[in-house]
């Protein structure tokens, strides 16, 4: 599988990064770990004239941690793995993380590629959306913040412009329990379906609950319904079932290899059910 | 057709220059070019784990690299391991423990399984699994591969206490 031809660039930092993609427009993109888009690039369903390589690019790669979590675009799902620190204030990543690919592909896979790609499968940007993040790109025109419950338009339709490049994305410390649930068919797939939960726990009563479906519909699905149905709730079977039926009418998956679409509302179900529950258990 | 270009890797502790385009994907450059056939193609597509290279400390698959990105990088492949005269641990292990029948994945797994023992030095049968999900066997039914990289981590180890 040999992909079509391209100039291969490796700036060395964002200015040359942008002038490059000002001079070439939609020609050019840039590449973090690649294992989206050589993947693409090698069936040539991705036509990239000029390849910007990011890996030389400094000032991406930093995690920081503190009232406000900030992740670098080039922070790779090995670095989340194994970063202590980030596991003890957002464990949620931890536990998404250890669920994407497999360890080859982890060590490549950064957090900026998969939640600027827009692909519907990535698990990044349901769990941004659940933990309410914020995305910071860089233009020829400065700095923008997105906030990732706005960025998702369509597949691959995302808020970032073509001449933008995402550095970086933070939120608050997350507070509660939480759980990323995910329902694959083997290692290495995407979900037929996922759950990035978090649920803040006020006595023995649900104060607030937040929720994120991932590969349910053409973007990932925040569902404050269904984190609206938990809230004042003793989060018993009652209250699950009626979180469920929220989420239900906030996605619109389409049949493909993984199954008809009465199948992966099944599993939608049963996997926002688990995660609730596991969520509320570490509350 | 895009020009080709110079690009300086060190593979196995020596640098080597090669002459390439940037599309060519980094387990074409080690195998037709530099001949180092150890790295297999399985599937070409990013699943099977047979290119499995170590690069800069990380287990990669090299199918899914492009040469001009590992331009710098010290890369290490099953040759880089052991030779015939002094087999590395895990590769004692693996013909000690069948754990290969074909051998076809046999090199991506010891690569992988390298990195894995660095990492984590004495791995449950869950921790090989879980760290081995990346490579495929179609022959073993992996039983002997856990078995054959519990064995190594346990020679590693025991070397290792015997030389403090």
């Amino acid at each position: 599988m040999i992909p079509a031809s391209f100039e291969y660039h490796r700036p060395t930092d964002m200015a040359g990064v942008l002038s490059i993609l000002v001079e070439h427009g939609d020609d050019a993109r840039v590449m973090a770990g690649g294992h989206s888009l050589i993947p693409m690039m090698k069936l040539r369903m991705a036509d990239v004239p000029h390849l910007i390589d990011l890996q030389d690019v400094g000032g991406l790669a930093g995690i920081t941690v503190g009232d406000t979590i900030t992740i670098g675009a080039m922070v790779t799902q090995s670095d989340i793995i194994l970063h202590d620190a980030l596991a003890d204030a957002a464990p949620i990543l931890r536990e998404a993380s250890l669920q994407i690919a497999d360890p080859q592909v982890r060590y490549m896979g950064t957090v900026g590629g998969n939640v600027a790609n827009g692909d519907p499968g990535n698990d990044m940007p349901g769990l941004m959306q659940c933990l309410d993040a914020t995305f910071t790109v860089v233009g020829p025109n400065g700095e923008r913040k997105i906030p990732a419950r706005e960025f998702y338009e369509a597949a691959y339709m995302t808020g970032r412009e073509d001449d933008e490049v995402m550095t970086a994305v933070s939120f608050a410390k997350p507070v509660g329990g939480h759980a990323y649930e995910k329902q694959k068919r083997k290692i290495g797939d995407y979900a037929t379906a996922a759950a990035a939960v978090q649920i803040v726990k006020d006595g023995g009563t649900c104060a607030s609950a937040s929720i994120a479906m991932t590969n349910l519909s053409d973007t990932p699905v925040y569902s404050a319904a269904a984190g609206d149905a938990l809230v004042g709730t003793s989060v018993d079977g009652d209250a699950i079932k009626a979180a469920v039926s929220a989420m239900l009418n906030d996605i619109d998956p389409v049949e493909d290899n993984r199954g008809p679409v009465a199948f992966k509302r099944h599993v939608a179900g049963v996997i926002l059910a688990r995660a609730i529950e596991r969520a509320w258990s570490r509350a | 057709m895009t020009q080709k270009n110079q690009y300086k890797l060190n593979v196995n502790g020596q640098t080597v220059e090669v002459t390439a385009e940037p599309r060519e994907l980094l387990i074409y450059t080690l195998r037709e070019q530099l001949n180092i056939t150890g790295p297999h193609i399985g599937c070409e597509t990013s699943h099977c784990g047979a290119c499995t290279v170590t690069i800069d400390g990380k287990s990669v698959k090299s199918c899914t690299m492009f040469v001009a990105q590992a331009e710098g990088k010290e890369i290490t492949t099953i040759e880089g391991l052991g030779s015939p005269d002094a087999l590395h641990p895990l590769q004692e292990a693996f013909k000690e423990h069948h754990g290969l029948q074909c051998g076809y994945c046999t090199p991506g797994m010891i690569t992988r399984a390298s990195k894995l023992l660095e990492e984590i030095p004495n791995p449950t049968e869950e921790e090989i699994r879980f760290g081995m999900a990346g490579n495929i066997c179609r022959c073993t039914g992996y039983q002997n591969i856990v078995k054959s990289i519990k064995a190594a981590a346990a020679e590693i180890n025991a070397a290792k206490e015997a030389a403090q």
